[in-house]
């Protein structure tokens, strides 16, 4: 930047704040005061006529009640948010290296080898992205009911057919969460491997690497940065996912976090106990938001 | 992608070259690589074809899901039946769709383009810190947001009732990155020195934002809009945590509630159908939109339009 437009900038920095004024005031009060409401009410307490929450502003006068309630709920006896957490963990890890493994020879392929049909492979590539969530959802619930077009496909080739997929099985929660979010991962490996200096590649072939010795030493290398954005995108929502679980299962043995917080959401005295599990969810994914933000705040000014 | 031509012949284009040129080692690196060709049609049927389906049934004679029992249109515009335009929350929340994809696109653009300009150019702690907010917005877990925004509408700031209002205000919130990140993209490569010859030759500081900047600007904003109206047609956590009575349920709401009973059915597909068709109609306009803008800008083909309105 020249030393002109610095100069400028501080005359008009009037002008750029009067600009920014209305964002953030929009975030100020709706995404970081929310998050203090919330605090407020984790550790405020309950009105035991009304089962009503009583939100505590003063953090001085903070309870640790609805805390040590959900401690009790995590690691005492008859703890049951215990297991819907351990699964939500496997759940996600399971299903973010699925989509992962599927996304990558996919982006790659179409980045590097699509040639004159790029438009067409990208066109179809961004048309899942397209398609909202419930829609992708229903078409599986679809599919997968019984006497749908898998079980038929199932008895087809002779094995049984009258599976209830959508009676609170696993796989068919894992698979869901794979076929929701993977068109984001898809888009986000596309973006970052597109731009890979095929030099590169060039130069490690030409320096008598092997075609694996070359993926391996230089493409995957490259790759790194492309595979962590692409583990965020699918690993952070889906540990708040209540969702696709509900749409495919709903069946207890299938319930994750965000299920847990949302029961607890509608049922009126455990509203501050939703609200504590929302924080240490919040808590523990803050460490990897962070140096999320950090990281790509520090590629995209390296690029400038 | 041009680095690969050097050695081709000098008639062939970048891509043939890709697929034609010499190997010099061992066998041709630029062999066509059929095993990772055929993979990714098979995802691209993997993805595809169940929404196709899906659509396909919607257009079901029969009640069922599952069996075909030929065309039509009933439970679009059936009487006697639950269709879209006879069923009053059918129908109903084809309307909160639309009205809350229009209302967030109108307050979200304007407000996150002027952070945008605001944030690049006030470089000051405070402008960094609100810019962290910004990016925060986007990678936090979309039920985190909506809880904690749940809990301000009915504990704290509760003149902002549950329904539309507080719906808008959420959706908001929640897609205000878009713009702010695409433009704030976008500035960056712009540079100053369009500005700043404005600014020479006699341009006020609003005159050149208005005049230049703008401008240029365009194909990012107009990107960003198709993304936030996209995105709020799609979006299902906030509003369902934020909706107050079936009246301020959208599509989204309405088929999740009823996926297992109440209106199931191939109506809960025609209106999935309808969601769909609402999106690929702001995609394609998106699209269209981008390209009709940046025309005359160099290297900005297809590939770069249909990149843009996915946000990448």
């Amino acid at each position: 930047m020249s030393a002109i437009g610095n100069t400028r900038d501080r005359r008009n920095r009037g002008l750029w704040i009067a600009l920014a004024v209305p964002g953030a005031i929009w975030l100020l009060v709706l995404f970081v005061a929310p998050f203090y409401v919330m605090l407020s009410v984790a550790g405020g307490g309950v009105n035991e006529f009304f089962q009503t929450v009583v939100p505590v502003w003063n953090p001085l006068h903070w309870s640790s009640w609805n805390f040590s309630a959900v401690w009790h709920e995590i690691f005492g006896s008859g703890a049951f948010i215990g297991a819907p957490a351990l699964r939500t963990l496997i759940y996600t890890v399971i299903a973010t290296v699925l989509a992962l493994a599927i996304s990558y020879p996919v982006a790659y392929f179409v980045s590097r080898y699509a040639g004159k049909r790029k438009t067409l492979y990208l066109v179809l590539l961004i048309a899942p992205f397209w398609v909202s969530y419930m829609m992708r959802m229903l078409a599986w619930i679809d599919l997968l009911q019984q006497g749908g077009f898998f079980n038929s496909a199932l008895s087809f080739f002779g094995l049984p057919g009258n599976t209830d997929w959508l009676g609170g099985k696993s796989v068919t929660v894992i698979l869901g969460l794979v076929y929701g979010y993977i068109p984001y991962v898809i888009l986000v490996l596309y973006a970052f491997l597109d731009r890979i200096d095929q030099s590169l590649l060039e130069a490690a072939r030409d320096l008598g690497l092997s075609k694996w010795r070359t993926f391996w030493h230089v493409t995957i290398p490259l790759s790194k940065p492309a595979l962590i954005a692409g583990t965020f995108i699918t690993a952070l929502p889906m540990l708040g996912d209540y969702y696709t679980n509900q749409l495919l299962s709903g069946a207890p043995g299938t319930t994750m976090v965000g299920n847990v917080i949302e029961g607890q959401l509608d049922s009126p005295g455990e509203v501050g106990q939703g609200a504590v599990l929302s924080l240490m969810l919040l808590v523990v994914l803050l460490i990897p938001m962070i140096w999320y933000v950090v990281s790509t705040a520090r590629a995209s000014s390296e690029n400038v | 992608m041009a680095s690969v031509v050097g050695q081709s012949a000098p008639t062939a284009s970048p891509e043939q070259a890709q697929v034609a040129g010499p190997g010099r080692v061992r066998g041709n690196p630029w062999r066509r690589p059929w095993a990772m060709e055929g993979f990714t049609w098979l995802y691209i049927i993997w993805s595809i074809v169940p929404i196709a389906i899906a659509v396909l049934f919607s257009f079901n004679k029969g009640a069922s899901q599952a069996t075909w029992q030929g065309f039509s249109t009933k439970w679009y515009v059936g009487k006697g039946v639950t269709s879209v335009l006879h069923n009053p929350s059918l129908h109903h929340a084809v309307i909160q769709t639309l009205v809350l994809a229009v209302l967030t696109t109108v307050i979200c653009v304007p407000i996150g383009v002027s952070f945008a300009i605001g944030i690049d150019r006030w470089r000051s702690k405070t402008s960094n810190g609100l810019n962290f907010v910004m990016i925060f917005s986007f990678v936090i877990p979309e039920l985190l947001l909506a809880v904690a925004l749940f809990l301000l509408v009915t504990q704290g700031l509760t003149f902002i009732k549950l329904g539309t209002p507080a719906e808008v205000a959420g959706l908001v919130v929640w897609n205000i990155s878009w713009p702010a990140i695409i433009v704030r993209a976008r500035l960056i490569s712009i540079g100053r020195t369009y500005e700043e010859a404005a600014a020479d030759l006699g341009a006020s500081r609003l005159g050149a934002i208005r005049r230049v900047l703008l401008p240029m600007l365009m194909p990012a904003i107009f990107a960003s809009a198709v993304l936030v109206f996209a995105s709020t047609v799609d979006d299902f956590v906030i509003v369902e945590q934020l909706s107050s009575t079936s009246n301020t349920q959208p599509m989204s709401v309405l088929i999740y509630s009823n996926v297992h009973g109440g209106l199931s059915g191939p109506a809960l597909n025609a209106l999935a159908t309808i969601m769909l068709v609402i999106s690929l109609i702001a995609a394609l306009i998106g699209f269209i939109g981008y390209r009709w803008l940046s025309r005359g800008e160099r290297n900005k083909g297809s590939t770069e339009a249909l990149t843009a309105v996915a946000g990448i």
